[in-house]
């Protein structure tokens, strides 16, 4: 294994060490997490699911704890009119947040729960259990439609580069609603590396919206494990802008027959940044379907990453699996790496994956530009336009109205 | 309005416009004929501006300006307008939102106020049903699954809420039935006046009936090879261009 690698893996380990006694929870789910951790270390590109993604330089930054008291109020930003939890520095902060009607908000540091789905082979997932602090555990009743819920994940400080490890559950009983949008920012250098379980019982429908919009010189990896029951949908979406390095890593697994998985996002980079999107979907019961319309838009010398995998089992009869990864590459020096996997064992199944490189084309730029366009214009209307497929099944007016500010921003400030 | 001189032009190496001139004046209506092949798309895509193909000579005055170096936008916004012989289709740009964006980024341009969304549709609706189009066609997706036609008709929309002062239609003819033909012409008739021009690219006497143009010019290998009134277009129809093209070669 490469030295960095291994260097940093121990670092995290002694911090393990020196906090085992004063973190809250199951010491023998921890203890585990870091036997895995220990063996496998800090991912490195030789392992097959991280073939295309680098976290050198996650292990050489030195981070640190994080302070436990937060100094200032941070600024919230934009958000949209819904209840909020607020996180700074991946604790839970009761003042600054407005749970909603509905439902029922457990902090992880008050009730750690580790969930149950999570798999210790992934290994940032693993460290994730072995120091997650804090948290929140989202619960919503069977039949209750919940609304909208605000997650807003802050690290204001940028003085000291910190890392933080929350861990976060939403569980909705059967027939539940809620759509719970994710907002991440902050300033400097820091790793959040978040966990989150959600578990979709049967006909609920969890919508789980997502905006990165971390600070360029952040480290975001994030890695949810979904659980959906029979007639139940997640829905998800994430809009991946910020951070230097930057993984979201989607587990959905549809356990029983005629549930539903949506896998959407859109990457936006620029500069030096590097995005992985890496999902895998399980069809372990029939007559399920999933789609994954992935948009890449990469500028500079960024790199986009798409990795997705479709297992489907003997029992999963009447798939219909889709999956779709589009680049459009806005300067030669940007690349992406398109990784799709289809394992079927059932034989009455749909399945379909493609992948399109492209550049914005000539034409198109030049009929918009004739009509009195301008260029600059004219490309940010055709950048839209290539997002358009991945963003319309946002229902949801208000999350859409704050993803497609996000993009204009980062259109109007790109690097 | 319109002055082209000694123009040439190509693509990729290939020579296709080689020493072409033409003067239109403001306030008339002109038509190019020309076998295919001859540059008349060429010709149509130079004074737009489109960088595929680079200029290797001559110069183009539009009013008191130096056409060439203006970037496209830029012409649109002095005036000119080219209805595309094959329209694109822009999948994800609602048509609407399309041609309120360039409507307002020449209003801009002039130091006008922009239409709101509101202001906008209205003048849309009524030019859409001036051009007996569905409103719907405002509503999809730029040329998206219209018709041939239909994307020509759109072509002529565009055009009537633009209000250019020079327009170049490529071919607009082809592809549309009988009460569409007489519509755009109407249409092209209806801008008529004398702050406005036209360069009617066609292979058809057809529409040059309902559009009677004040001069016909024909193109062959890139230039113009000759000129005439209404009647050369009638010679044209009924002896083709062999005559033409060989009295000039
Ligand atoms: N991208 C290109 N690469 C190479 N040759 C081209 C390209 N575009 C046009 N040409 C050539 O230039 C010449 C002129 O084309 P142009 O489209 O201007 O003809 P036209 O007079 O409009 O013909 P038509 O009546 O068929 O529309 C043709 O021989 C054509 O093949
Ligand atoms: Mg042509």
């Amino acid at each position: 294994m490469n030295q960095s690698l291994r260097n940093g893996a121990d670092a995290y380990l002694a911090r393990y060490q020196g906090l085992r006694g004063r973190l809250p929870g199951d010491a023998a789910i921890r203890d585990a997490a870091a036997a895995a951790f220990s063996e496998g270390g800090l991912p490195s590109m030789r392992d097959e699911d991280w073939r295309y993604t680098s976290l050198r330089g996650l292990a050489e930054t030195d981070f640190q704890e994080p302070l436990s008291a937060v100094s200032t109020a941070p600024i919230l930003g934009e958000a949209i009119d819904a209840p909020r939890l607020v996180l700074v520095d991946g604790r839970y902060q009761p003042g600054l947040s407005t749970p909603p009607a509905g439902v029922t908000v457990t902090p992880f540091s008050e009730n750690p729960y580790f969930g149950r789905l999570p798999d210790i082979k992934c290994p940032m997932a693993a460290l994730n259990t072995m120091l997650a602090e804090d948290g929140v555990q989202l619960h919503v009743a069977a039949g209750v439609d919940a609304g909208t819920l605000v997650l807003l994940s802050l690290a204001p400080d940028g003085h000291r580069p910190i890392a933080f490890h929350p861990r976060h559950g939403i569980h909705l009983e059967a027939g539940a609603k809620l759509t719970v949008l994710e907002i991440s920012r902050g300033q400097g250098a820091y790793l959040h590396n978040a966990v989150t379980e959600a578990v979709v019982a049967s006909g609920a429908v969890l919508t789980h919206i997502r905006l990165q919009a971390e600070g360029p010189e952040a480290f975001h990896v994030n890695t949810t494990f979904a659980e959906v029951a029979e007639r139940g949908t997640y829905d998800a979406f994430v809009l991946t802008l910020g951070a230097r390095v930057a993984r979201t890593e989607i587990h959905a697994r549809l356990i029983g027959p005629h549930g539903m998985v949506h896998l959407n996002g859109a990457q936006l980079l620029g500069g030096q940044q590097h995005g992985d999107i890496t999902t895998v979907v399980a069809h372990d019961a029939p007559n399920c379907g999933s789609r994954q319309t992935i948009k890449n838009v990469l500028s500079d010398r960024s790199r986009g990453v798409f990795q997705g995998r479709i297992e489907v089992a003997r029992v999963a009869q009447k798939t219909d699996g889709y999956q779709m990864n589009q680049a459009l590459l806005l300067s030669p020096h940007a690349e992406i790496d398109c990784k799709p996997q289809l394992e079927i064992y059932a034989d009455d199944v749909k399945c379909s994956h493609g992948a399109t490189v492209g550049e914005l084309d000539a034409e198109q730029l030049f009929y918009l530009r004739s009509r009195g366009v301008p260029d600059a214009e004219a490309r940010a209307i055709l950048v839209r336009a290539f997002l358009a497929e991945a963003m319309d099944p946002i229902a949801h007016p208000g999350a859409r109205g704050l993803l497609e500010r996000a993009i204009e921003q980062w259109w109007e400030h790109r690097p | 309005m319109l002055s082209v001189n000694n123009l040439a032009a190509r693509i990729e190496e290939k020579e296709i416009l080689r020493g072409l001139s033409l003067d239109l004046p403001a306030g008339q209506v002109h038509a190019i004929m020309g076998p295919n092949g001859s540059g008349k798309s060429t010709l149509g895509y130079v004074l737009a501006g489109h960088e595929g193909y680079e200029v290797t000579g001559g110069s183009v005055t539009f009013g008191d300006a130096d056409l060439l170096a203006m970037e496209p936008e830029a012409r649109a916004a002095a005036g000119l307008f080219l209805a595309f012989q094959a329209p694109l289709e822009l999948p994800g740009v609602n048509n609407a939102n399309f041609l309120r964006t360039a409507l307002n980024a020449i209003r801009r341009a002039h130091g006008e106020a922009e239409l709101d969304a509101v202001g906008f549709l209205r003048l849309a609706r009524a030019e859409a049903k001036r051009l007996a189009m569905p409103d719907d066609m405002l509503k999809r997706n730029v040329n998206v699954g219209f018709s041939g036609g239909e994307k020509k008709r759109n072509e002529v929309l565009q055009m009537a809420i633009l209000r250019p002062k020079l327009a170049v239609l490529d071919e607009t003819d082809s592809g549309l039935d009988i009460d569409a033909l007489r519509i755009v012409a109407d249409g092209v008739n209806a801008l008529r006046g004398p702050e406005f021009s036209a360069l009617v690219i066609t292979h058809h006497q057809r529409l040059l009936d309902h559009l009677v143009p004040d001069r016909v010019h024909v193109l062959s290998k890139g230039r113009i090879v000759r000129s005439g009134g209404p009647e050369l277009a009638r010679e044209l129809e009924a002896n083709g261009y062999a005559g033409v093209v060989a009295d000039a070669a």
